[in-house]
């Protein structure tokens, strides 16, 4: 990845914010490293936006450090710190054309008309507008203004890039059209992008690290990979991918559910009560024949199965009542030996895919 | 199954809808029904806004000896004191309206910025004097400016002047107590347009690198401006047809239109004059309605997005 020259890394420490008694960011950490597409990813009244905004400055910290490179921002004004935003709802000016929205940024900094109009057209070619300058930003569709914004946040090149949810007023196909290209243009352009979402498929999609946030933490920092497949905490496992979790038990270096012993790949866990994350592509229909080393079976009847086209869900309960989902794509040799609602079934899980978090009070 | 295929005919020819007869006569019917549904509004239009208008209108096509004659506008060009209290109108609306901008602009900024409560209360204030009648209003004007007044005595007693200025029964007079009646009609619509103006907007701005005073500059004040026009046309055209005010505390000295219609009607009796007036005041009216529509129309289309 080529890293712009104005890439700069972003170093935040122990950022506080209360809004009256009710604490929003606590004691929060995060390093973003130069060139990084970093994504904020949590519920609604995580902090996730809060943060964005203090960064962006219009939003002041109680307390904490933002170091932009070498220099500390944490009391600069906004329109001193030199960082592009993609606003949810654009916030493109209405009362200007398309040209002079994108050209409001350099107009600021005194650049002279010539070079403006050559770095407009540049920034409309990159977002893939040319031509388009002179359009009314009421006469533009959502993806366009989209573009636009993206255009003006990025045509002064800023040091850093936020993006706070810029695709969630886009309907689905565009939304997912917009995720590779703007994940295309960040690879070209190399930019610090702080992005902001509360989408878990957006943020695996596009991001370099994901910052799960959750009530005003950071629950974990990790690649999405790393995320998905080891996640920390029940938390983390709930919000990214679907997930159903069932309570075990570690005692004696060994992992049991109910009377059956649990294989896990990693060091056995902490003694205690943990729960276990069965991710629901990772479930598959055994047989009986089939030898049961490095794979966990549980017994189950099926609830039901639900045909979604390309793949099918089930829904199979287990002897204590609990429900598990195991998803699984319509091949052939699959839908052969599907079994009918009420058969008793016995669902695979590899060891090495059997997750293990913290049971959470 | 057989019942709707009996109602619904077969095509008669190739090439013409399915039940299009029946689907005309059924929309034909239905503007029909609409029709029936209005008249009782359209009656109260006809009744109280074309009858008396052209009942005007018809009034002043007849002079004093009650003959059909046009001397009722001729007077507008050949008498000295028409034009004078023509000019005179225009002058008062202009300099009220500059007032209620240059008063209502920053108020009713403060207004959209306050937090919601806040906001709320301060315009209670702002409303509140909607709620007395103007004539009260303009008798506190008088007792707070007169020559003995509240601000005269004051001032002499503080030593800041040694005679009263002279506040009332001129056009300053006129000018203070027509335009705190005003104001409010400048204010809310002014507020409500600022309220609509995105946050995020001005955000924008200054992240992309304008100031404080260059954001709203260069974006707050452009969004602004069609509720300001709004105000002022509301501000202006009431001021072209004030009575109560300008007759009270202009003192005599400022004869402004509306008080020019009452002289006729009521001091001359001379009924075709005094519509002749009235007519004219609409016409000018209505002319700077369509002014400033157009012009509000040529910023929709974008004359203003150049600059």
């Amino acid at each position: 990845m080529s890293i712009a020259p104005s890439a700069l890394p972003i170093s935040m420490r122990r950022i506080e914010k209360r809004f009256g008694s009710v604490s929003v960011l606590r004691d929060l950490n995060l390093d973003v490293e130069a060139g990084e597409f970093l994504t904020l990813l949590g519920p609604s009244g995580s902090g996730k936006t809060t943060l964005l905004m203090i960064l962006a400055g219009f939003v002041r910290a109680d307390g904490g450090s933002i170091r932009v490179g070498d220099d500390e921002i944490i009391t600069t004004p906004p329109h001193r710190r030199n960082i592009g935003m993609v606003f949810q709802n654009y916030a493109l000016f209405p009362h200007m054309n398309v040209f002079h929205n994108i050209a409001f940024p350099l107009k600021q900094r005194g650049v002279a008309a010539t070079e403006t109009a050559e770095r407009v057209e540049k920034a409309l070619e990159l977002v893939k507008l040319k031509g388009l300058g002179e359009r009314r930003v009421d006469q533009l569709s959502g993806g366009q203004r989209q573009r636009v914004a993206l255009a003006r946040a990025i045509v002064f090149e800023p040091r850093i890039v936020l993006m706070d949810e810029p695709l969630s007023a886009l309907d689905k196909g565009l939304r997912e059209h917009m995720q590779i290209e703007l994940r295309a243009l960040h690879r070209r352009l190399g930019m610090t992008t702080v992005y902001v979402t509360h989408d878990q498929r957006e943020a695996i999609t596009m991001s370099d690290r994901i910052a799960v946030m959750n009530a005003g933490r950071i629950e974990q920092l990790d690649k999405p990979e790393t995320l998905y497949a080891a996640p920390k905490t029940q938390f983390v496992a709930g919000f990214i991918g679907e997930s159903n979790f069932i309570p075990v038990e570690c005692r004696n270096g060994s992992v049991w559910y109910e009377d059956r012993r649990i294989q896990t790949a990693g060091a056995p866990p902490v003694p205690g009560q943990h729960l276990m994350v069965v991710r629901p592509e990772k479930l598959r229909l055994v047989t009986a024949a089939e030898p049961s080393s490095g794979i966990n079976v549980l017994d189950a009847t099926v609830g039901d199965i639900i045909y979604q086209g390309d793949s099918f869900v089930c829904y199979a309960v287990l002897r204590d009542g609990r429900q598990l989902t195991l998803r699984d794509y319509c091949r052939s040799d699959v839908l052969a030996r599907l079994p009918a609602p009420g058969q008793p079934i016995r669902l695979g899980l590899d060891a090495q895919d059997t997750i293990l978090v913290a049971a959470e009070r | 199954m057989s019942a709707p295929s009996a109602l619904l005919r077969e095509p008669a020819g190739a090439g013409r809808d399915l039940n299009a007869q029946a689907l005309r006569a059924d929309a034909r019917r239905e503007s029909l029904r609409l029709l029936a549904l209005l008249s009782p509004s359209l009656f109260l239009v006809f009744a109280i806004i074309i009858v008396p208008i052209g009942w005007l209108f018809w009034l002043s096509l007849f002079d004093e000896a009650g003959a059909f004659s046009t001397s009722n506008y001729a007077r507008f060009f050949e008498q000295a004191s028409y034009i004078k209290t023509f000019v005179t109108t225009f002058k008062v609306a202009f300099i009220v309206t500059g007032a209620c901008v240059l008063l209502g602009y920053p108020l009713a900024y403060m207004l959209s910025q306050l937090p919601r409560r806040a906001a709320s209360i301060c315009l209670i204030f702002v409303i509140l004097p909607f709620w007395t009648s103007v004539l009260v209003r303009t008798y506190a004007w008088l007792v707070i400016l007169q020559r003995k007044g509240l601000i005269n005595s004051w001032l002499i007693d503080l030593g800041v002047i040694s005679q009263p200025l002279s506040l009332a029964n001129n056009l300053s007079g006129v000018v203070i107590g027509m335009t705190h009646i005003l104001l409010p009609f400048l204010v809310l619509p002014l507020y409500a347009s600022m309220k609509t103006i995105d946050t995020d907007c001005l955000r924008a701005g200054m992240n992309l690198g304008a100031s404080p005073a260059a954001t709203f500059r260069q974006i707050f004040l452009p969004l602004s401006l069609p509720g300001l026009a709004s105000g002022v046309v509301i501000v202006f055209v009431l001021c072209l047809g004030f009575f109560v005010t300008p007759a009270l505390m202009g003192g005599g000295k400022v004869i402004m239109w509306a008080m020019r219609m009452e002289q006729t009607t009521s001091l001359y009796s001379n009924w075709g004059a005094g519509a002749a007036l009235g007519v004219v005041l609409l016409g000018v009216t209505l002319a700077l309605l369509g002014l400033f529509q157009w012009l509000l129309g040529a910023r929709a289309t974008g004359v203003w997005s150049q600059r």
